[in-house]
């Protein structure tokens, strides 16, 4: 019983963490830089299907399959959904700031369209099976099995994690915020606005790139109908809830809205009989969407909300000034 | 080349027209993308279908076919309650959300969001009250009838374009003649300095989602009769109502409906050269030919 539970813990926790990952590309994109991506199951998609094909022994009917290390197939992934993103980022980036929403919205209706039609190259609708799994060695052991997979997880996430947090805090990061807040005023001080939000919306296609990679090597399986417009929801659904601009947010969304996602999944198999699950499933969408809008309209900073500076050098400065400034509030 | 695909062209482009020149007036006067309006398609689409089933069950003479038409008196009569029924569900929304978040001075981009996560609860709605098993208006089937140079059509497809010319040239009128119109144009332009003169903005902010919603809801009947009723009907028409409305440039009515002709000439011929299933792609290829060569559309100005 307790081996069996633990063991569901671990799946659902690496499922979260996944999509902890998306979330986090997502918050480089949104979070740190106001790009709007209505795309992300586009990019993880790219991800998942490039690593898939990149890693999958040698298939007869399918084009591919060149059973090269897991570890290749990530960086493939996050590089094809990096590349992609830095072609549709420099078709739009310059235009107002929805023509970027509609062109992502475009990537995710042809990436679909192309990993159901292109069977030879995708598997078509049956999609691609037999993704070699991390540890395939230790399947035997289920609990061992699992644990080392989150193990996984919970590594990528905290390198990347790390390497986030330092991006932030860079230079680099405080351009980035400097054009989100005042652009005009980041032009005068001599930085291409486009050249920072094109190298940001790459990176933050290439995160969701690696996301999906990452995901299809824990499942096994990929298919088209994973990367529905559903993700992309989700996702949001996930930043927005644990507060755009904080990676922590983002991870805590992440584990939070999957939860409720399953748990809300788990009640409606329950509650409802066979024949209306389908129908009842639409109503766990509406939830989410409707849940997205309330937050949107009450607390749009989220749980955890954004650090409202990042800079070391500014902290200094301004916990200095809240000092001294104490003493000089007015007394009403 | 098979000239049936120009009949299939226009009559999906005349759909595609209808709804886009809903995205162009939000898109300009409102001034966000709004990917919530495919929904009032499928809505709009769905209320015809649920008032015409109505009155069906209340006096079965509705239902017998007008003519050389394949409904009964039951669905033009439907079709009017329901561009007044997805208008109201269009104000309704507003009411909830996007007015609310107007008033909070949300970014541009807030809205986008917004829109994208209205559209995903309507449209599961949809699915959860009327599943998602396809859905028709008449079982009556027709004979195409010929009309030379090889062009077939049947009746409901030649009602539907002539419907869809009168209505583009009465919204085109009421934009250019009408005091209303102005107004709405004036907004566009610039919205504070309209309100300092004595514009009724609000007014004109229902004016059009009412507009907007009603055309995209005769569209939706259009699609209903030619093709079938789906919850997801809208949301497969949402990239060419994108692609229709950025071709004709942001805020231009005849553009948007010429466009709109063009994307949906564009899909039929396509089709004919690599398959049916590519169909959804070509109005993405035309979306990035746009912005790469020329961004402010066919008709709009640049920015």
């Amino acid at each position: 019983m307790s081996v069996e539970l633990i063991g569901y813990g671990c799946f659902f926790l690496t499922m979260a963490l996944t999509y902890a990952i998306m979330c986090l590309g997502l918050n480089v994109q949104w979070g740190q830089t106001g790009l709007f991506n209505v795309g992300i199951a586009g990019f993880v998609a790219i991800g998942a299907y490039v690593s898939a094909l990149l890693t999958t022994p040698d298939t007869a009917n399918r084009f591919g399959g060149f059973d090269m290390p897991i570890l290749v197939g990530w960086l493939g992934g996050a590089l094809a959904a990096a590349v992609i993103a830095f072609l549709i980022g420099a078709l739009t980036i310059r235009l107002r700031s929805d023509y970027l929403a509609i062109a992502t919205f475009g990537v995710a209706v042809t990436v679909q369209l192309c990993a159901l039609n292109l069977e030879r190259i995708t598997g078509g609708p049956f999609g691609i099976g037999f993704i070699p799994r991390p540890f395939a060695s230790l399947a035997g052991d289920p609990l061992l099995f699992s644990l080392f997979n989150l193990g996984v997880l919970i590594v990528v996430i905290t390198l990347l994690y790390i390497a986030l947090e330092r991006l932030v805090r860079s230079p680099w990061g405080r351009v980035l915020r400097a054009i989100r807040e005042d652009e005009t005023a980041a032009l005068a001080l001599g930085k291409s606005a486009v050249k920072f939000r094109l190298q940001a919306f790459a990176i933050g296609g290439g995160i969701m790139g690696l996301a999906g990679a990452v995901q299809a090597h824990f499942i096994g399986f990929i298919a088209p109908e994973n990367y529905l417009p559903m993700l992309t929801f989700q996702v949001w659904a996930m930043l927005i809830v644990g507060g755009s601009g904080n990676n922590r947010g983002a991870i805590l969304g992440a584990v939070l809205v999957w939860g409720l996602w399953a748990a809300s999944a788990g009640a409606v198999a329950g509650l409802f009989p066979p024949g209306q699950q389908a129908r009842a499933a639409s109503l766990q969408i509406v939830m989410i969407g409707v849940a997205l809008c309330a937050i949107l309209l009450l607390r749009p900073r989220g749980i955890l909300g954004e650090e409202k500076v990042v800079s070391r050098h500014l902290g200094k400065l301004s916990s200095a000034l809240r000092v001294d400034a104490k003493p000089a509030t007015p007394k009403q | 080349m098979n000239p049936q695909a120009l009949m299939d062209g226009l009559i999906t482009g005349s759909m595609i027209g209808l709804g886009a020149i809903g995205v162009t007036l939000t898109y300009s006067i409102l001034r966000f993308a709004n990917f919530a309006h495919g929904e009032f398609i499928s809505w709009g689409a769905y209320f015809a279908l649920a008032v015409s089933s109505a009155l069906g069950y209340l006096s079965g003479g509705l239902l017998t076919p007008i003519g050389p038409f394949s409904f009964g008196w039951s669905l033009p009569i439907s079709a009017v309650v329901a561009v007044a029924l997805t208008g109201g569900l269009a104000l309704v929304v507003d009411a909830l959300l996007f007015g609310r978040l107007r008033a909070q001075r949300g970014t541009v981009i807030i809205m986008v969001m917004a829109s994208f996560g209205a559209a995903l609860t309507l449209r599961s709605l949809l699915e959860f009250i009327f599943t998602s098993k396809p859905a028709y208006y008449s079982k009556a089937l027709q004979i195409a009838l010929p009309l030379g140079g090889g062009l077939r059509a049947t009746p409901d497809q030649m009602l539907s374009l002539g419907l869809a010319v009168v209505l583009v040239v009465a919204v085109h009128l009421l934009l250019t003649r009408t005091a209303i119109g102005r107004s709405m144009r004036a907004v566009s332009e610039n919205q504070q300095l309209s309100g300092v003169v004595g514009i009724d903005v609000r007014k004109v902010v229902r004016t059009v989602w009412v507009l907007g919603a009603g055309l995209a809801c005769v569209a939706g009947v259009m699609a209903g009769l030619l093709v079938q009723i789906r919850p997801y009907m809208g949301f497969d028409l949402l990239l060419p109502l994108f692609a229709a409305a950025i071709l004709g440039g942001i805020g231009s009515v005849p553009g948007a409906m010429l466009a709109g002709l063009i994307v949906g000439l564009a899909e039929a011929f396509a089709v004919q050269l690599v398959g049916a299933e590519w169909r959804a792609a070509v109005a993405f290829v035309i979306l990035v030919l746009v912005l790469l060569v020329r961004p402010q559309g066919l008709f709009g100005r640049p920015e």
